[in-house]
């Protein structure tokens, strides 16, 4: 059976569609979830695109987070359903509480937009399986509020725990403590990750198709857990 | 009809990058003497009638989960009248 990955939309999304792109290009069927959903409709695996959801209102995510569809992925998360939050949807989870620490205004307030080379720190988690711990990708970034911050106790946990999945190599683009690009809950199923994985599926249209391994690490992930089948 | 102001500071540990920016604007237009910028933001609520115990515990409520992060920002509630 294809495994079924929803993907957000909330009024703001914009990446929506890449992100459900990037499913069918790894091999698993797209399932498009609405904000407003009072459930998942069953599926295997949920994306959080980037964008601006509610137009950023308030801070960012943080109206996002009490959608009716958000009520229901919590408390999946909580029972191990792999999540992926990228950019806009990496704020949605840290103003959710499913990841920790909260992410900021730029360090220069210039929105940054830049193919931006990461370095993979974790390959135990469900969305980065595939890779190598050590490998460098390079996929696109584009953010206003991408300075991830917490307190120097969290980001000792985050380390001493392996729960930091990617770094920022050469420069740090907005002012992420610790160079931080991404992280993951302590279970490894909840994934949020401030670059763009999802634009860089396609030679035609990306640096390269270094993102796609976040979407294949699932699809593998599934398989291993028994989720669906090979 | 009462006001509720809700007033929301991001912690002092954390970077305050436009209230950098305003001070270097405060710079250049002569005003010295400045140490420091924070930028915050302030919620005005409009209450009906008065404000008593229940309905400031749940303006408490809110500012914590909805108008603040507190994992990077504080707040302060006042009542005026």
């Amino acid at each position: 059976m294809t495994p079924r990955v929803g993907v957000i939309t909330f009024p703001g999304s914009l990446d929506d569609k890449d992100a459900a792109r990037a499913v069918q290009l790894a091999g698993g069927e797209s399932v498009s979830l609405w904000h407003a959903d009072a459930d998942l409709h069953s599926v295997d695996a949920v994306v959080l695109p980037g964008g601006f959801s509610y137009g950023d209102y308030l801070r960012c995510g943080a109206i996002a987070k009490f959608a009716p569809v958000m009520e229901k992925l919590v408390d999946a998360a909580n029972g191990g359903l792999p999540i992926l939050g990228i950019c806009n949807g990496f704020q949605v989870l840290t103003e959710s509480y499913l990841l920790p620490g909260a992410l900021t205004r730029n360090d220069h307030l210039h929105f940054i937009c830049r193919d931006q080379k990461l370095r993979i720190e974790n390959n135990s988690s469900a969305w980065t399986s595939n890779f190598e711990v050590g490998q460098e990708i390079l996929i696109p970034l584009k953010n206003g509020e991408g300075g991830y911050v917490a307190d120097e106790n969290t980001l000792d946990e985050l380390e001493g725990e392996g729960r930091v999945i990617a770094r920022y190599l050469e420069i740090n683009p907005n002012g992420s403590r610790r160079d931080i690009a991404g992280i993951t809950n302590a279970r490894g199923n909840v994934v949020g990750i401030m670059p763009h994985p999802e634009h860089a599926v396609e030679k035609l249209t990306g640096p390269t198709t270094d993102g796609l391994g976040f979407f294949t690490s699932l699809l593998s992930s599934l398989v291993k857990t028994g989720k669906v089948s090979a | 009809m009462a006001r509720v102001l809700v007033n929301v500071a991001l912690k002092p540990e954390i970077l305050d990058p436009q209230g950098r920016a305003v001070m270097g604007a405060l710079g250049r237009l002569g005003l010295s003497g400045v140490a420091d910028v924070r930028q915050g933001k302030q919620f005005v609520l409009t209450i009906d009638g008065d404000v008593d115990d229940e309905k400031l515990a749940q303006i408490h409520e809110i500012a914590s989960t909805l108008l603040s992060n507190p994992v990077i920002e504080d707040f302060t509630v006042e009542v005026r009248p």
